[in-house]
């Protein structure tokens, strides 16, 4: 009765807009709806919104429906995804770093396994071992990684360089020193630093593993053995830290990485050390490695290659569509031809060296080429430490590195804090 | 007083009304209260568990070197916002009092940064204060080749450029209410000083301004509040640094929730922070109940 009058009133247009909505409905009902992903990440910057879109569009292609939800800031992120998780409305996939940030996760047990994705690649094969060991808990694989970053890469600016007169990089520790003091004496600022507690953080991360070598770097970290965290070696590490801060420009506090990066571009500033992901600001201003830009993994061969890396987790559903539109996702992020076209704009390396690497810059490559030496592998800080003891951790570097505390007490509150 | 007890109607329906905002009140803030406090005597991290550890979180929490940092710049922050804030604003009011031209646009002017949100106008104040950007670099472009003006990159003085920042931003507000207070001063009082000869500023001290208590009063409480919440201009002007030199409570109570994954340490700094509250807003409550009490009589 309603609908007739509905339609007197509104004549021919309502008419056809029922029908319509009719039929839509029909159809709806009739056929399965595409496997539709919601997925929370915090991927906004210019060259990582154009990364996942590589992923989105991938997903599409596979006959996907993907609904972006990006947060700023990785931290909100993360936070949003749990507490959707918490409150009973999760989304498909959430971002986190390949580490312990979502354990707590697991052993709620709201996450549900990509197990089937990961026999069928073989990823016992194909993965590095520290994100193995970050997504894979009692057997059962709990992510699905899709980038493979280094923090703590050494960058110069060839223009500096050419600048302050030195030709060949940096090939030890005491070279770099030696090259910064060049750069300070032509008038440049040596060192290209953002005066940031993670950014701090990556410089000790850099000299622990460039000064400590894999085996303090893995004592340090992983064991948190408290011979270690006393020893001479660990203390060497810590001044050779603070040593760069003579190398740092007054202004340095609180500066973005990415302002940081812009005074290498500009050939005011030497060196930064620094994630892969600077490479995106680098190709946004038109510079290329080798070119205009050096990337140095590490002062030598010994020096370990620290794998920071990018996973998609899955909250349980007991939805059967959500279940399987979870699994297509899996295993689409990790195909080598969207790995490829993803690490291409993001800057990182693929999750697998199954890729064909041609698409791939010349720093990407030589990480690709370390990543192969598995005895040069170690995880990042966060895959050993609780987010908890990396933010105490962080707390006293960041203090150190801004204060004039001796190196005894900060060996002691380091201990202290890692093997609370 | 027997008078009053006399029920009226409408008396009860005052009473439902006012219900939801008592149960949203009751709910929300006193569980959420509750709540948190429970959780400070637990040792969970991403999600609130029932293992029960006794004061340990607060042992940990006062032998944290940032936590106690945090809490004495908190301390030097609160003095210098709320008296700078107070003095600011009641020179503001004071002068706008005074008859000028342009009062409505004056106004506006001064409250406009409070209406504003911190996380713009801070980056904006983080550029004037960088040494290599803002003020400093005008000085010295201007001819002045030795000055200085660094305090956000010093340790020792990064809290201050915080309060200069904040009071900039509150002060409007200070100003809008004592000016209400001003204006509600009997004209009678200044026709009478003006036929005996006082001098303004003596008819300010002495008489109109111990007329402003309730005023200062409430200005305090937000001013209060405001310190005790202090995060956005953190955030958007230093992120606690350098090092850790400008960390607040508020900071490491978020960080510690969400990044760090530890609510209940969290969580205990929170309740620290409501006792201390409470202890600082007591007997400004009950000073203000006091002189209405006085002035009711």
């Amino acid at each position: 009765m309603l609908l007739q009058l509905a339609h007197h009133a509104l004549g021919m247009l309502s008419a056809r807009l029922t029908t319509i909505a009719v039929g839509l409905l029909v159809s709806v009902l009739a056929h399965a709806a595409p496997p539709r992903a919601e997925v929370i990440h915090w991927w906004t910057s210019g060259g990582e919104s154009a990364a996942v879109r590589r992923l989105a569009d991938a997903y599409k292609s596979a006959g996907g429906v993907w609904l972006d939800t990006a947060v700023a800031g990785s931290e909100q992120a993360r936070a949003v995804a749990i507490s959707r998780v918490v409150g009973g409305n999760p989304p498909t996939a959430a971002l986190f770093n390949t580490s312990k940030q979502f354990h707590d996760l697991v052993e709620q047990g709201s996450l549900a396994t990509v197990d089937a994705v990961a026999i069928k690649e073989g990823w016992d094969k194909l993965l590095p071992e520290p994100i193995l060991a970050a997504i894979r808990i009692k057997g059962h694989y709990y992510a699905a990684p899709v980038s493979i970053h280094m923090p703590t890469w050494i960058w110069y600016s060839k223009a500096a360089f050419r600048k302050a007169g030195l030709t060949a990089e940096p090939a030890t520790i005491d070279e770099l020193f030696q090259d910064l003091d060049r750069l300070k004496a032509a008038g440049l600022i040596p060192l290209a630093h953002g005066g940031q507690p993670w950014q701090e953080n990556i410089l000790f991360r850099a000299m622990l593993a460039n000064v400590g070598g894999r085996d303090l770097y893995l004592r340090i970290l992983r064991e948190r053995d408290p011979r270690a965290l006393q020893s001479a070696e660990f203390r060497r590490v810590l001044l050779t830290f603070k040593r760069l801060h003579s190398y740092v420009d007054a202004a340095a506090p609180g500066r973005n990485w990415n302002d940081a990066t812009a005074l290498l571009i500009t050939g005011k500033a030497g060196i930064q050390i620094m994630g892969d992901w600077v490479k995106a600001e680098f190709a946004l201003a038109r510079q290329l490695p080798e070119r205009d830009y050096g990337c140095i993994a590490g002062l030598g061969s010994h020096v370990p290659y620290i794998v920071q890396g990018d996973a998609f987790v899955f909250p349980k559903s007991a939805d059967a569509q959500t279940a399987a539109a979870q699994q297509l996702l899996a295993s689409v992020i990790t195909a080598p031809r969207t790995q490829v076209a993803f690490s291409a704009q993001k800057g990182s390396v693929p999750i697998r060296p199954d890729v064909d690497q041609s698409a791939l810059d010349s720093c990407a490559r030589k990480g690709i080429e370390i990543l192969k030496d598995k005895s040069r592998v170690v995880g990042n800080d966060e895959n050993y430490l609780t987010p908890d003891q990396n933010g105490a951790l962080s707390d006293i570097l960041t203090a150190y590195w801004n204060s004039n505390t001796s190196v005894e007490a900060v060996q002691k509150l380091i201990a202290v804090a890692l093997t609370q | 007083m027997t008078t009053r007890r006399r029920s009226r109607p409408g008396q009860y329906g005052a009473h439902v009304a006012l219900l939801p905002m008592a149960l949203t009140t009751l709910v929300g803030y006193l569980g959420a209260m509750l709540w948190t406090l429970r959780v400070s005597f637990t040792s969970s991290r991403t999600f609130a568990l029932d293992d029960y550890v006794g004061l340990a979180q607060y042992a940990r929490l006062f032998a944290n070197e940032r936590w106690l940092l945090s809490l004495e710049n908190l301390a030097v922050y609160g003095v210098i916002f709320v008296a700078g804030s107070l003095l600011l604003g009641l020179v503001l009011a004071v002068l706008i009092d005074r008859q000028v031209r342009a009062e409505a646009a004056l106004r506006t002017a001064f409250l406009y940064p409070y209406a504003m949100s911190f996380v713009a106008t801070g980056v904006v104040w983080q550029w004037l204060l960088n040494p290599s950007l803002g003020l400093q670099e005008v000085g010295r472009r201007l001819g002045f080749a030795g000055f200085q003006f660094d305090w956000i990159v010093d340790p020792d003085k990064v809290i201050y450029t915080i309060a200069i920042a904040t009071i900039w931003q509150a002060s409007g507000l200070v100003m809008v209410i004592l000016l209400a207070g001003l204006r509600g001063v009997d004209p009678e009082i200044w026709k009478a000083a003006r036929l005996d000869g006082i001098p303004a500023w003596r008819v300010y001290s002495s008489i109109v301004l111990p007329m402003l208590g309730h005023s200062f009063a409430t200005a305090a409480i937000l001013l209060l509040a405001a310190t005790v919440k202090l995060y956005d201009a953190v955030v958007a002007m230093t992120q606690g640094g350098p090092g850790t030199a400008s960390e607040v409570p508020a900071k490491f109570i978020m960080d510690h929730l969400f990044g760090r994954a530890n609510i209940a340490l969290a969580s205990a700094g929170a309740i620290v922070m409501l006792v201390t509250v409470m202890a600082l807003l007591a007997p400004v409550v009950y000073l203000r109940r006091h002189a209405s009490g006085v002035s009711a009589r």
